[in-house]
């Protein structure tokens, strides 16, 4: 039977051409758009992650209020041994503490004077101890573009923009001018070791990367850090295990009234996940709904269109059906045969859209799209090029609808084939 | 009819005196009791943050109501930083950097060690009357002293406060409360004098808390432990190459 509809639909190619081309181009588009998203959500994952809010992040509870005005005056004090603590109880992620902060950089000239002078976010890593995981993290090496990665205390990287902005290159001395977490005024002297550019508009236009330990010099934030990350070691969010870890310390670290002072529990620290940091939770949740409407008008509208491109179909079998209702087939068996026949076309054109979708969507994941002339004056941790991202669900995202479009559409238009009378056949196949 | 004239008189006179002096009469009173043309202050500002209370003692050298040179004396970070005043132009050396900077700009806002002052407020020209026109609002006792209550208006538009509040001495002419508010008319700040002292017949504060409406803490008290009126202050003192020495 199968054999037979397969052969039908190969001979007459105005029954199958149409749907199948229709079928294709939806499933085409649904693949591709499902690829993109995915690339674009994980991008921006990853980005925030590395560089803002880590898997986890754990600051004080004052500082996790005003987060982002960066409030270094709430900082974590002390965080030696909450790094011990953090290492001993969740070993499955990496803990890194990190500064973040705002000032001027402030390049002099031979006499000392300003010579040029402009606002940097600066972020404090770990930059210089062996076992820090932070070089891996930001990408550093292969973010540098000139100079080389800070080997001693004193030394720092800035956004490539920048340099070229001020025109320094490493081996020029640069001042911080930021305030300490008390709120003094800091002035800090520095040597470029490099520049870098990390292909985020957000960091590379005014940005600098410093020491921990010279943060916490110039800051005055001696054993201080503003956040304590932490990252999963394969680098992929794993939701569960960062919402079970983040429950816990946060049930390790909640106080009740009367165990502590009123000051304690404003300091306390608290976790947070990558999720729920940031607004990221909405945005996810907004772009998987909006997966879901894409994929939801995908099989409507292209119901749609196979329904009349099934009543179309209808018109144009007409004498064929009515000879075979006239010698005695039945209607059901007609219908099931119709539903047979849009299933393999559905089949056929979802397997041929997969393929030319996933080959599209390749040549998006390696070559990508840069984005980075819209993005120019964003303060969103957002990757310049954004590159679509083929994951397993990607190979069946388009087939379901595929099948269930060409269905639908076919089960609605050949409702039409129960309504034909057998006394009227003759009369019909006459005129 | 003709009894009625003098005692009108007498009356009028009367009037006048009860009303006293005006708003802008107090605040020239106020300005000749606390300016002295030269000055050598040494200060103590204890910050109470959130998290700590820090102490932080300045020397002050201050010569007419353009020029000024503090030098920092504690704690150590701060140790051997100074800050010079030349008219509107502010100055600060950092000896860790060896680089004197130029505050300016929104740098102007910043606090100064942390306190509840702002460069700004430094920066400000101390003679209230050239900046603010004064009406008295009402009268009132503020910690046992008689005080008047000025609403001060600025004359000038690139101000800090477009308004202020100020509680003075009737006896002494020294503010001993002042309200400081923005366009806007919302508070920014608050100046409270614990203390007075009388040094060479002027009336001064010697201990006030200053508050930052804005910002967390319980505001920065500001000592003087020691005030030098109409002292020698060599010119080197006021000059850029002084910061380095």
């Amino acid at each position: 039977m199968i054999s037979f509809l397969l052969k039908g639909l190969l001979r007459d190619r105005s029954r199958s051409l149409f749907p199948l081309l229709t079928v294709l181009g939806g499933v085409v588009l649904t693949v591709f758009l499902n690829a993109w998203l995915n690339g674009a959500v994980s991008s921006l994952i990853q980005s925030t992650a590395n560089y803002s809010t880590g898997h986890v992040r754990v600051m004080t509870k004052a500082y996790a209020k005003e987060a982002d005005q960066i409030p270094n005056d709430l900082a974590l004090l002390g965080i030696d041994t909450l790094m011990s603590a953090l290492r001993h109880n969740y070993p499955d992620l990496l803990w890194t503490p990190r500064i973040k902060f705002g000032g001027l950089l402030d390049i002099p000239d031979e006499k000392g004077e300003t010579r040029a002078q402009t606002p940097v976010g600066g972020l404090a890593v770990n930059l210089l101890t062996a076992d820090s995981p932070e070089r891996n993290i930001l990408n550093i090496r292969e973010a540098i573009i000139r100079g080389h990665v800070p080997q001693k205390h004193g030394e720092i990287l800035v956004g490539e923009e920048l340099a070229q902005k001020l025109r320094i290159q490493p081996g020029d001395t640069a001042t911080l001018i930021s305030s300490t977490m008390y709120g003094s005024m800091s002035v800090t002297n520095f040597v470029i070791a490099g520049t870098v550019r990390f292909g985020i508009a957000a960091m590379d236009k005014g940005s600098l990367i410093v020491d921990i330990a010279d943060a916490q010099q110039a800051l005055d934030m001696q054993h201080g850090a503003g956040e304590i990350l932490g990252f999963f070691a394969d680098d992929l969010y794993h939701e569960d295990r960062a919402n079970t870890v983040t429950e816990d310390f946060n049930f390790r670290h909640s106080f009740t009234s009367g165990d502590t002072s009123k000051s304690e529990a404003v300091f306390a620290p608290i976790m947070g996940t990558l999720r729920a940091q940031s607004g990221l939770d909405d945005y996810l949740e907004l772009v998987g709904q909006f997966s879901t409407i894409i994929i939801g008008v995908f099989v409507v509208a292209m119901s749609v269109v196979l329904w009349n491109a099934g009543l179309t179909g209808s018109l144009r079998r007409y004498g064929e059906i009515g000879i075979r209702l006239a010698i005695g087939e039945d209607k059901s068996h007609i219908y099931y045969s119709l539903l047979a026949e849009s299933l393999m076309i559905g089949f056929i054109g979802s397997l041929l859209g997969t393929a030319i979708g996933l080959a599209v969507a390749y040549y998006g994941q390696v070559k990508g799209l840069d984005i980075g002339s819209v993005l120019k004056e964003s303060t969103v941790m957002f990757p310049n090029v954004i590159r679509a991202q083929i994951t397993p669900f990607t190979y069946v995202v388009g087939f379901l609808p595929g099948l269930v479009a060409t269905f639908l559409g076919t089960a609605i238009s050949g409702i039409g084939i129960y309504r034909r009378q057998t006394s009227e056949l003759f009369k019909e196949l006459e005129a | 009819m003709m009894h009625r004239f003098p005692l009108l008189l007498t009356l009028s006179a009367l009037s006048i005196g009860i009303q006293g002096p005006s708003g802008d009469e107090i605040l020239k009173r106020v300005d000749q009791n606390m300016f002295s043309q030269k000055k050598i202050l040494l200060s103590r500002m204890v910050i109470h943050g959130r998290r700590e209370t820090r102490t932080v003692e300045s020397k002050s050298w201050q010569r007419g109501t353009n020029e000024s040179y503090t030098e920092f004396l504690a704690p150590a970070r701060e140790k051997g930083t100074k800050m010079l005043k030349l008219k509107d132009m502010l100055w600060e050396f950092s000896p860790s950097t060896d680089r004197t900077i130029m505050i300016s700009g929104h740098m102007l806002r910043q606090s100064v060690m942390g306190s509840d002052l702002s460069y700004e407020d430094m920066m400000e020209d101390p003679h209230l009357p050239n900046l603010y026109s004064a009406t008295v609002a009402s009268s009132e006792v503020l910690n046992g002293r008689d005080c008047w209550v000025l609403d001060l208006k600025a004359k000038k538009e690139d101000i800090a406060y477009d308004h202020r509040q100020a509680w003075v001495d009737k006896e002494r002419y020294v503010v001993l409360r002042e309200n400081l508010y923005a366009k806007s008319g919302k508070l920014l700040k608050s100046v409270d004098v614990r203390e007075v002292m009388h040094v060479q017949s002027h009336w001064l504060a010697k201990s006030v808390l200053y508050k930052d409406v804005l910002k967390e803490g319980e505001g920065t008290e500001f000592h003087i432990d020691s005030v030098t009126l109409d002292a020698d202050i060599p010119d080197y003192i006021f000059s850029k190459a002084a910061l380095r020495r």
